[in-house]
């Protein structure tokens, strides 16, 4: 690709997926850049969801799906015989459609991580909880109701809660799957200047359904249609001059 | 098509309200039957440990003890057996060996009770006289057979419990790079907490209400059991022996051990009930692992999020 960023955080070369008989993803070749916020727009159905699972190894729960090609996190492959799967889902954090907080309390949602890597005890993870809270902006609102169940907050702070928790863990890139589809307006467009906060620490692949959405908050921009990836490029360039006739459909068609 | 929906559902209605009716009339029988007794002879006799119905001394405590004893044991056998049954058929088992495991774990519950007695005769009685001393007929081999009794309803309502908790739970889990066992341990068992408490209640029940395995392999003798090995009565298994040829107040203190009975398994159930109201998981659509089934979270169509 000739947009290419310099510092490629994942990459993956010759990618093919496949639910038993039918071809999800076909030959995509990808550059993700680090630190950047790399948009995934398409319609639905096109591979999106098992785009961003790939790379932390969801997919391999799904019965039938086969992964084949170069992925790779940091240079290392990462569907070689003896990875760590749970040391890769540290390092590569997801964040889901509908907020997903654990039944439990919103302390004990926050140190999940720290607590199952052991990367912290006691003390340390009323600090993590206060630093990760503070960082979606939720310490405020919720310090004085860290016992209580998280699913008694809003959906825009569930959402928020389950963005605490997975960097709680300190993780190099988020996944995030439509993480805004289940919350109202105003709530998206928070959760949004959110994500745009997290960029700068984080690389960050999100899948939108909204176009409006990945032009305003992502660096770059990846077009996926029927399994295939059509273009991935600097955001600007993608909707104001893509390279590729279908993309300018998709774009237009999208916005008209 | 109006007029027969309604007439079926009266009819059910009314069915409905006549196996009610039936329960009551039962509650209200026994109860006639033996509170006047209790009445007479006043709850510290009755909860005395003098049962000599010939000499019109009826004190149910050897036998109250005994139901006691012997749940407790059976309870201490069947709920880690139970609950753990129940996570390796619910998290861990491939799909194929669930499909299979729990239609024959529900036949487990139909096989009549007189069944597991007289395996408990075969079996249990005398490896527990080879091997442990003692006349075998016991407490520990009522414990035994009952903890096996009770299996198929821990298992098959902790299932329940554990198919209910939302597969985006396991999920968020795993994605945090939990193991399978630190997502079962930390997230779906809190999950399912209520459900598998019903279990264990309901289990209870079972175990305290269970009469004819009970009289084959506990021994039966009134007295207060000094180790497991001792033989005991239970509350059932009194009833069960002595209804035969009982009359007059001796009758009347066996229906007032109806009532103890009952009120113990109500409130059982009673707790039951509450514990599976309370803080149960919202329900939402369960991922199906088939092989061609679309993750049931990726079907549902994105809310529309209009633009701003
Ligand atoms: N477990 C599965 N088994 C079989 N096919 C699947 C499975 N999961 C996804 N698919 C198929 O793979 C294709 C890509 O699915 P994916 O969920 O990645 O799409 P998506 O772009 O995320 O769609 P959406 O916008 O609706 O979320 C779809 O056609 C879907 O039907
Ligand atoms: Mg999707």
């Amino acid at each position: 690709m000739a947009d290419v960023p310099r510092a490629a955080k994942l990459r993956t070369d010759g990618l093919n997926v496949h639910y038993g008989d039918f071809h999800a993803l076909k030959n995509v070749t990808a550059v993700i850049g680090e630190r950047r916020l790399t948009a995934l727009i398409g319609p639905s159905g096109c591979g999106k969801s098992t785009f961003l699972r790939v790379f932390n190894r969801m997919n391999d729960r799904v019965a039938g799906c086969r992964v084949e090609g170069i992925v790779e996190l940091d240079g290392q492959p990462l569907y070689r015989r003896g990875v760590d799967i749970e040391a890769l889902r540290r390092q590569v954090g997801m964040v889901f459609q509908r907020p997903n907080p654990f039944p439990l309390s919103i302390f004990e949602n926050v140190v999940f991580g720290p607590r199952i890597h052991a990367l912290a005890a006691g003390a340390e993870l009323e600090a993590v909880a206060e630093r990760c809270l503070g960082a979606v902006g939720l310490w405020d609102d919720l310090k004085d109701r860290l016992d209580d169940s998280a699913l008694t907050i809003t959906p825009e702070q569930m959402q928020r809660l389950c963005i605490a928790r997975a960097i709680a863990v300190e993780p190099d890139v988020l996944l995030m799957d439509e993480p805004c589809s289940s919350l109202d307006p105003i709530a998206t467009l928070r959760i949004e200047s959110l994500m745009r906060e997290l960029s700068h620490r984080y690389t960050i692949l999100v899948v939108t359904h909204n176009m409006q959405q990945a032009a305003r908050i992502s660096d770059d921009t990846g077009f996926l249609l029927l399994g295939e990836l059509v273009e991935l490029g600097p955001t600007a360039t993608v909707f104001t001059r893509p390279r590729d006739r279908r993309t300018e459909d998709y774009v237009t068609g999208g916005f008209g | 098509m109006r007029l027969p929906d309604k007439v079926v559902e009266r009819a059910l209605l009314l069915l409905a309200l006549s196996s009610v009716a039936v329960l009551a009339s039962i509650a209200f029988f026994i109860v006639r039957e033996g509170a006047p007794l209790i009445y007479r002879v006043g709850l510290s006799n009755f909860f005395s440990t003098d049962w000599h119905p010939t000499a019109g001394r009826f004190g149910i405590l050897f036998m109250l003890v005994g139901s006691l004893a012997v749940t407790v044991g059976a309870l201490a056998l069947g709920v880690p057996l139970g609950i753990s049954c129940a996570i390796v058929l619910g998290e861990m088992a491939p799909p194929r060996a669930r499909r299979i495991l729990k239609p024959a774990i529900e036949i487990l519950a139909g096989i009549p009770s007189v069944v597991y007695g007289f395996m408990g005769i075969v079996v249990v009685l005398p490896w527990i006289r080879e091997h442990l001393g003692g006349p075998g007929a016991s407490g520990l081999a009522a414990a035994v057979i009952l903890g096996i009794m009770i299996l198929p309803t821990i298992i098959a309502i902790s299932l329940d419990a554990l198919e209910a908790v939302p597969m985006s739970y396991r999920d968020g889990s795993l994605a945090m790079g939990a193991t399978e066992w630190q997502t079962v341990r930390r997230v779906v068992l809190p999950a399912a907490r209520s459900g598998i408490v019903a279990a264990v209640i309901l289990g209870t029940g079972r175990a305290v209400g269970e009469t004819m395995a009970v009289v084959m392999v506990a021994g039966n003798a009134v007295q207060l059991p000094h180790s497991p090995l001792d033989p005991l009565r239970t509350l059932t298994a009194n009833l069960a022996l002595e209804m035969g040829y009982a009359t007059g107040d001796h009758r009347a203190a066996l229906f007032a051990t109806g009532i103890v009975l009952f009120l113990i398994v109500l409130s059982l159930n009673g707790a039951a009930g509450l514990a599976r109201r309370r803080r149960r998981p919202r329900p939402r659509p369960r991922r199906t692992a088939s092989v061609a089934g679309v993750p049931a979270s990726e079907r549902i169509p994105p809310s529309p999020v209009s633009d701003p």
